[in-house]
């Protein structure tokens, strides 16, 4: 294991990290502010990394035009899933929303499975891939994940800025800070939860975007996505965005780390990291809650 | 007003039904060959692990979709202890109940400080470490797995038809003891205190109901009856490999879909839900990947239509349980039941 | 006669097998301070919830200048003129103080009550504006409470316990502000144990008693004895 090698290694897992903060802030979005976990959250950005690829190759759409259509498509998505399926079991119990959440998880992988069949996809980006940037000392920055570290830093920025700052951004935390009180004083917190997933479904489709490019999807790739969203949002600490983007960038360097001793010890890697240090600290970094 | 109530007939009725089941399966070998027997035992093996999820998701508030972990560890442990240990077959079985059990006690570290929905997830990923790993044990045939040698098959029978009646005769014993010590206890203390909270929590904790500890108890009760069904799934498919043994789709999505369209939290439930799966299984499988659709579809329905599924829509009609749990106080009490 | 601002008929509220409101009658005229008194558990929280939509109606009307508010969401009532001031205040904890009161404001109607005016009703919450709610005091909450109700611009404002916890001068600089809300044509529906503080500032009161109106009418027309008899049931 050679030195350069793992600071490489280190620094890709880094900028990894970005991607899966990516994935975890729609989880903390709908972990802080519904309060529950959606299971179909991986399958979901599987499902828009595929409408991607629908609409880069069979309509031919270059790659950003494809986001640009996808991003509206996402938001409206998540806001019906949330308005006329997830609201009806929301706080009806646990067993109620983790059935329904792992139902839907179900039917999209299947259905992707059906409809794309079961091989493995990726979007090209034209060369971004494999562009590096040299530094000193041997190591080299790959764009893409410098891009997607970037993305990740004003993704959770804007949405720090869109709950501080709008009105909107208040309601959303009025509802979460007490969801009956919002009630009582005349918010409509289904509509607002139904934003709330709607800005859900924007940053599913961000993620997909950058995902789809960056790695190898197949119809069954949500289940990894959501654990790894999972865990960096339980890293975090539940309720800070900030926190996720370190989780993640733990999660990211314990994979790379992982990856250097054998491939097959990256995603276990990954996992047993979480493990301890949830045994250490199951509050997570930044508990807001 | 102590004497009981004639028991209604459509209760009679189902009860009767279950009964003659029951008959069948014992009389199984002699009405029907080895493929019908693989068959039974492999639904009696999936009726197993309904009842335990059952009683994780529907009493203790456990809403497991890990529990493939156990199995896997099981199905592992008794290849281990079998094949790799040389130790006898009948022992290995009980030794990978054991295993299961001992490696359930560290789990509980992990899932017992989540909560709600990632509790859930918590299970998963312990899942995904246990397969994980287990792809990485050269012995075990890394991540490709290894089949059972036919000298340690042949242990539970000379021909491939001997060893299904064998296979059967285990599966239908585990499902006897699972399904009646599950039953015993809820009726137990530790039990009806957890079917008191499903009901109204605030009573039962004022009530001094060591809720927690019931729970534990649940956790811990289900390892063992998993670990086993892991062996007994191992001897039914004659191999052991990461993606087998630690399943999701075989050994929870399946069961989730059981007992969600069968009725969670009742005992009837992981029954019909059986015998409806085992249709849905015959008539659908030759959709592919869209009977999972179906079956997702389906469940999503029960769960937001009847959320105790095909028994709570028959419990509409038919006024009382066929199997009761209710929550009659313990015989020393003096109440009126 | 005109129409009374608010008409409730014939209310009956149930929670699952319990009964929380039985057949209750009463009204409120614009500009006019309206008490409602009881014991603990005589269903006084649940008849301002049911008014503002939020408690299950199982039968009778409330009407709002003589349209039947039935069918609307809480929503939809708070923008047609009815604000509440919860029990316990129910303040967002961690929004600011700004930030709540400017919830009112998002919900309710346009009118003249302004950021501003709650902060020259309420001059201590002007160098507070910042803070999260949550580490504001008891009384000073309690302000927050009414004047993001104040916000929404109401024709009828619902007040549930607002003196629970709360010294009495807090209390009192509360119960100051009413007189001068109902001079400005606003009709209140006041919720209260306290039962002198209640009647001193009220026009007319309602006693209620597990669930039913027991007695109504004017303060000064109605003896001390009479009233604390309806209140306890003796």
């Amino acid at each position: 294991m050679n030195t350069v090698g793992l600071a490489n290694q280190i620094v890709q897992g880094i900028l990894i990290g970005g991607l899966y903060a990516l994935f975890a802030s729609g989880l903390s979005i709908s972990v802080g502010v519904m309060r529950f976990v959606n299971i179909a959250h991986g399958d979901l950005i599987v499902l828009v990394s595929f409408l991607l690829l629908a609409l880069t190759a069979s309509l031919h759409l270059p790659l950003p035009l494809a986001i640009a259509v996808a991003l509206p498509i996402a938001f409206v998505g998540g806001y019906l899933l949330q308005r006329y399926l997830f609201q009806r079991v929301l706080g009806k119990g646990i067993l109620q929303i983790v059935l329904v959440t792992f139902g839907l998880s179900i039917i999209v992988e299947n259905f992707l499975q059906g409809t794309f069949g079961a091989d493995t996809q990726r979007i090209s980006g034209g060369g971004i891939e494999t562009a590096t940037i040299p530094l000193p000392g041997g190591i080299g920055i790959g764009v893409l994940p410098l891009m997607i570290f970037l993305a990740a830093i004003v993704l959770i920025f804007a949405l720090d800025r869109l709950l501080y700052t709008t009105q909107v951004g208040a309601h959303i935390r009025a509802v979460s800070d007490d969801v009956d009180a919002a009630n009582l004083v005349g918010l409509s917190s289904p509509r607002i939860y139904a934003i709330a997933m709607g800005i859900v479904g924007v940053t599913v489709c961000i993620s997909a975007a950058f995902m789809s490019v960056w790695q190898n999807f197949d119809p069954t790739s949500g289940p990894d996505r959501l654990l790894t969203a999972f865990e960096a949002v339980v890293l975090g600490g539940l309720g800070s965005l900030w926190g996720t983007l370190l989780g993640g960038i733990i999660l990211g360097v314990a994979q790379a780390i992982g990856a250097q001793i054998d491939v097959s010890w990256q995603l276990l890697a990954g996992h047993l990291v979480f493990l301890v240090i949830f045994l250490i600290r199951p509050q997570g970094l930044f508990p807001r809650y | 007003m102590r004497s009981p109530r004639p028991t209604p007939r459509s209760v009679l009725i189902g009860r009767g039904i279950l009964l003659i089941g029951a008959i069948l399966l014992l009389a199984a070998p002699w009405i029907t060959d080895a493929n019908g027997l693989q068959i039974a035992a492999d639904l009696l093996t999936m009726f197993v692990l309904a009842v335990m999820w059952n009683l994780l998701a529907g009493y203790a508030d456990i809403v497991s979709i890990g529990q493939q972990a156990f199995v896997g560890i099981g199905a592992y442990a008794f290849y281990g202890f079998g094949v790799l240990g040389g130790v006898n077959p009948f022992v290995a079985i009980l030794l990978a109940a054991l295993t299961t059990l001992v490696a359930a006690i560290p789990s509980m570290a992990i899932v017992f400080r989540l909560r709600a929905a990632y509790l859930s997830v918590g299970t998963w990923v312990l899942a995904e470490v246990c397969m994980l790993g287990a792809g990485k044990l050269e012995a075990f045939g890394a991540g490709l797995g290894s089949s059972l040698p036919v000298s340690f098959a042949e242990y539970f029978g000379d021909t491939p038809a001997a060893r299904s009646i064998s296979a059967y005769w285990l599966a239908l014993g585990l499902a006897i003891v699972a399904f009646v010590t599950t039953y015993l206890l809820m009726r137990s203390p530790t039990g009806i205190g957890l079917t008191a909270m499903r009901d109204d929590e605030e009573a039962t904790a004022t009530a001094g109901v060591n809720v927690l500890r019931a729970r534990i108890i649940c956790f811990l009760w289900t390892a063992p009856f998993l670990g086993l069904a892991g062996a007994l799934i191992t001897l039914q498919q004659l191999r052991v490999a990461p993606d087998l043994s630690f399943s999701l789709v075989d050994w929870t999505v399946y069961v989730i879909f059981i007992v969600v369209i069968g009725g969670v939290g009742s005992f009837e439930g992981p029954i019909i839900g059986t015998v409806v799966f085992f249709f849905i299984r015959e008539y659908l499988q030759s959709w592919g990947v869209w009977h999972f659709i179906v079956l997702g579809i389906v469940s999503i329905g029960v769960i937001l239509i009847e959320p105790r599924g095909l028994w709570g829509l028959l419990r509409r009609v038919i006024p009382e349980d066929l199997i009761p749990v209710s929550h009659r106080p313990p015989r020393s009490s003096d109440a009126l039941p | 006669m005109s129409e009374p601002l608010l008409a409730v008929e014939g209310l009956t509220v149930v929670y699952g097998q319990f009964r929380a409101l039985h057949g209750v009658d009463l009204h409120v005229d614009a500009g006019e301070i309206v008490s409602v008194i009881g014991a603990n558990g005589a269903g006084k929280s649940s008849l301002l919830k049911a008014i503002v939509g939020y408690a299950h109606r199982a039968a009778g009307t409330i009407s709002l200048d003589g349209t039947d508010l039935r069918g609307r969401s809480t929503a939809q009532i708070v923008k047609a003129g009815i604000a509440l001031v919860p029990e316990g205040r129910r303040l967002f904890p961690s929004l600011t103080v700004e930030e709540n009161l400017n919830i009112g404001r998002s919900v309710g109607r346009a009118g003249e009550v302004s950021l501003q005016t709650v902060f020259e009703t309420f001059p201590m919450l002007a160098d507070k504006r910042r803070q999260p709610a949550r580490e504001l005091s008891g009384g000073q909450q309690q302000m927050v409470a009414l004047g993001r109700a104040l916000l929404a611009n109401p024709r009828l404002l619902l007040c549930d316990e607002i003196s629970l916890g709360l010294a009495p001068v807090i209390v009192n600089t509360l119960y100051e502000i009413i007189p001068t809300l109902a001079r400005r044509g606003i009709g209140l529906l006041i919720v209260e144990q306290d039962i002198s503080r209640s009647l001193a500032v009220a026009d007319r009161f309602y006693c209620l008693l597990e669930g039913s109106v027991t007695l109504t009418g004017r303060p000064a027309e109605v003896s001390r004895e009479t009233v604390t008899r309806h209140y306890f049931g003796l």
